[in-house]
């Protein structure tokens, strides 16, 4: 034990590589113990706003990771010139400067989906997930590790994302990305509109979290 | 009056923030352990999104939608400052935010030391820049503006005392471990949901 963690000191002290062990473990980790939705309790508000179908899950997961991963290479950057008691609002002017950007790239460019997302690309801004990886990491990290961070955590979020909604689309509308599976695999499918409401997300997404518990042992004290 | 009642009664129960729209999840679940907290901060949430979303219906109509600089001249007709509309709003919330957790200090300490850390918290709940993002979406006056805030934060605030108080009973229940905390609250909320589904189609 003890030659293995003078190792990871070495590996450390002499500038460490792009891809070392931690760094693979700021992609990995929120991936699965370390989850943004399943376990930090972060951004639920989205995640089940939007997952109806996959499409507009798909953009707004992309439209998440890359406000999260810039927003946090640009708070990182700045993080020891940012005064103590007024880096909420520093936070804050950085992350809506990206979520404009992202809008208005949506806008031009995906205008149909950016309709159906509404005021949740907006909501971006006030996502705690960005707040809270700015808060958590990127204020007392550097460039680099942050923009893993950043990455890991909005791929953890689409995961969810993506999960939630696949299940939501095919049981609930019959189809995924908008094929309709059963429709043309001759199957008589009657949708089943709870999933499609509010409260089947929420459901589902109670689900989801016993599964991914039962399987990586991870336990809330009551 | 009808129609600002019926804003009123639609924002509190039909367009529940939490149960229609799931706005401001994240501190709705992390402090709906306890009654009292739960709704300390209620009364918070309603406090701030009955202001910020009167201030920011001016700004959106005086100040952002296309052609309000008009009466600066002719060239300025056309100006458009909408694309300003997110760091404008989330700047005037964090700054009532801050407004009221300094007010809060100086006038009640004992609510301050019961909120604490609750309080700064207020600024990033979806719920507030959501109310604020509907109420540019919906063609409402200024009084109907603000109806419609105060409604959006009695809704949230009785959504989450209902939910601390299922949860302080829930204690005494025997859950399967690994659904314990988060996954029992997902179904919990989702249940109560349904439940609020019920006044669907209720119109004054």
């Amino acid at each position: 034990m003890s030659t293995e963690a003078e190792v990871v000191e070495k590996v450390e002290k002499k500038s460490e590589p792009l891809f070392s062990k931690k760094n693979r473990k700021l992609v990995s980790n929120p991936l699965d113990i370390d989850n943004p939705v399943t376990v930090q309790v972060l951004g639920i508000c989205s995640a089940l706003a939007v997952t109806t179908q996959m499409k507009p899950a798909f953009v707004m997961a992309l439209g998440l990771t890359i406000v999260t991963a810039s927003s946090n290479v640009a708070i990182s950057l700045m993080r020891n010139t940012i005064p103590g008691r007024i880096r909420i609002i520093v936070q804050l002017a950085v992350v809506s400067l990206w979520v404009i950007l992202v809008d208005q790239i949506l806008k031009a460019y995906v205008y149909d989906v950016s309709k159906q997302l509404s005021v949740f690309v907006g909501l971006i801004i006030t996502n705690c997930i960005v707040m809270g990886r700015l808060e958590a990491f990127a204020m007392g990290n550097k460039p680099w590790p942050s923009l893993l961070d950043g990455l890991g955590n909005g791929l953890g979020y689409g995961m969810i994302l993506m999960t939630l909604a696949f299940f939501r689309e095919l049981f609930g509308g019959g189809s995924i990305f908008g094929f309709k599976v059963f429709a043309s695999l001759g199957i008589p499918y009657q949708g089943n509109g709870l999933l499609l409401l509010p409260a089947g997300a929420c459901i589902l997404l109670g689900v989801i979290i016993w599964v991914q518990r039962t399987l990586n042992g991870f336990r809330e004290a009551h | 009056m009808e129609n600002i009642i019926n804003i009123g009664v639609r924002s509190i129960f039909i367009d529940n923030m939490i149960f229609a729209y799931f706005l401001g999840m994240c501190s709705f679940l992390a402090i709906s352990k306890k009654v009292k907290t739960a709704f300390g901060l209620g009364i918070a949430v309603i406090f701030v999104i009955g202001i910020t979303v009167p201030i920011n219906w001016m700004i959106q109509n005086y100040l952002l939608i296309p052609g309000s600089f008009a009466w600066l001249g002719p060239e300025y007709a056309s100006m458009d400052l909408g694309f300003l509309q997110f760091i404008v709003f989330i700047s005037v919330i964090a700054a009532i935010t801050q407004l009221t957790e300094m007010a809060v200090e100086k006038f009640s300490p004992a609510l301050y030391g019961t909120l604490g850390i609750f309080l700064p918290l207020i600024a990033v709940n979806c719920s507030v820049l959501g109310a604020a993002l509907f109420m540019v979406g919906r063609p409402y006056n200024l009084a109907e503006a603000t109806t419609f805030g105060i409604g959006s934060g009695i809704g949230w605030m009785l959504a989450i005392v209902a939910l601390a108080g299922v949860r302080e009973k829930m204690k005494y229940s025997n859950v399967p471990a690994p659904l314990r905390g988060l996954g029992i609250t997902f179904i919990l909320v989702g249940l109560m949901s349904l439940g609020f589904l019920s006044f669907l189609g209720f119109t004054l």
